[in-house]
């Protein structure tokens, strides 16, 4: 690795890492989603730091270049970083469904009780074309 | 108060779900008609109140799967016993309302689904559609043990502990097909087919049109594959 790709790739992490704190600070990114950025940061920072490590590893995957490691480490965390997107907005459905379910079955009963004719909603906003499946 | 509840989920059915809901009082003056509207861009719920039903409104449209369980929860809620499940574009003809109740009324079973296939006069989906039904027909059939000649019948009843057991996370709201009654057959539940009379839609609008019917068997396939890997703990009632 040259100096030049070092100085770079460190440069890069840290302002991630730095980046990353400060949006935690701010209340603008929860914790939860920092800890796999921070950790990859750090891992960029210690592997550049400690080339000897990064040349152990880069044997240890079978890899010719040190920065194909680098780049394969960026591309798992990519991955990584997708998949817990999708946990997450699995969950965000189910809860919003729930939700939906719960509000439809407390507004009838709120309409009930105020003894008002069935409260009809404003028509919605067309709902995107694939989710008309019914 | 009846012991039954019809239960309809609507999408802008404005101009029909009136005399679908008029048709079922006719043969059925005692039993409760629940209206979903799942978030209609028209003038369904309207249409609905106006004919005599209940009416629950999703915020937005959330889907049939979705639709149907807000009807279960409903239903679980207020205490009734027997769920009779129809769709609200007018393909179900409603006098078989009870003789797919009657099963699930004697404690014979415990779902009875409606199967277009074993009533004579049904119509005949399309070629293509036929084909998607008897792929589902084949898997269900091999995975359950038991020939169901119409797996993705809408057309429904069921009693309190179906109900009951469809309100909870475990309803797939996907596609609550033939992977609903997978499921229903992993939790120990007894199924019976009833033959009914379907009707061709008459607004032709379908869910299945372009290249949804392949997604759809795909997603389907999957999700009752994942079924069977479950841990069968989840089924246990």
């Amino acid at each position: 690795m040259t100096i030049k790709q070092q100085i770079f790739s460190i440069l890069i992490s840290v302002i991630v890492f730095i980046l990353t704190i400060d949006l935690v600070r701010k209340k603008r990114l929860k914790e939860e989603y920092s800890l796999l950025w921070l950790a990859t940061s750090s891992a960029m920072i210690i592997l550049i730091l400690r080339y000897d490590w990064l040349l152990a590893l880069t044997r240890l995957i079978g890899a010719v270049l040190p920065t194909t490691t680098l780049f394969l480490g960026s591309i798992l965390f990519l991955v990584l970083l997708s998949v817990q997107f999708s946990i997450k907005i699995s969950k965000l459905s189910d809860q919003v469904k729930d939700l939906v379910q719960e509000n439809a079955l407390l507004r009838y009963e709120f309409e009930k009780s105020a003894g008002a004719k069935t409260v009809v909603p404003a028509p919605r906003i067309q709902p995107p074309a694939d989710m008309n499946n019914q | 108060m009846s012991d039954t509840i019809i239960i309809i989920p609507a999408y802008n059915e404005e101009d029909g779900i009136g005399q679908v809901i008029r048709d079922i009082r006719k043969v059925n003056p005692d039993i409760e008609v629940l209206v979903i509207n799942d978030g209609s861009v028209d003038r369904t719920a309207e249409a609905a109140a106006a004919a005599g039903a209940i009416v629950l409104n999703h915020n937005f449209n959330m889907g049939y799967g979705v639709t149907i369980q807000t009807g279960y929860k409903f239903a679980y809620e207020k205490g009734y016993r027997y769920i009779v499940q129809i769709d609200g574009d007018g393909q179900h003809d409603p006098s078989f309302i009870s003789q797919l109740l009657e099963p699930v009324r004697n404690g014979d079973v415990d779902f009875a689904i409606g199967s277009r296939f074993l009533w004579f006069d049904s119509y005949r989906p399309s070629f293509s559609r036929r084909l998607g039904i008897l792929y589902f027909r084949k898997l269900v059939t091999v995975i359950i043990g038991r020939e169901i000649t119409d797996p993705t019948s809408g057309y429904q009843a069921f009693n309190r502990d179906v109900m009951k057991f469809f309100s909870t996370d475990i309803f797939p709201y996907d596609y609550p097909d033939a992977d609903m009654l997978i499921t229903l057959n992993l939790a120990g539940f007894r199924i019976r087919e009833i033959p009914v009379r379907m009707y061709a839609n008459p607004t032709g609008k379908t869910m299945h049109s372009g290249a949804k019917p392949l997604y759809y068997m795909i997603k389907m396939t999957l999700s009752i594959l994942v079924t069977l890997l479950r841990n069968r703990q989840l089924y246990r009632r």
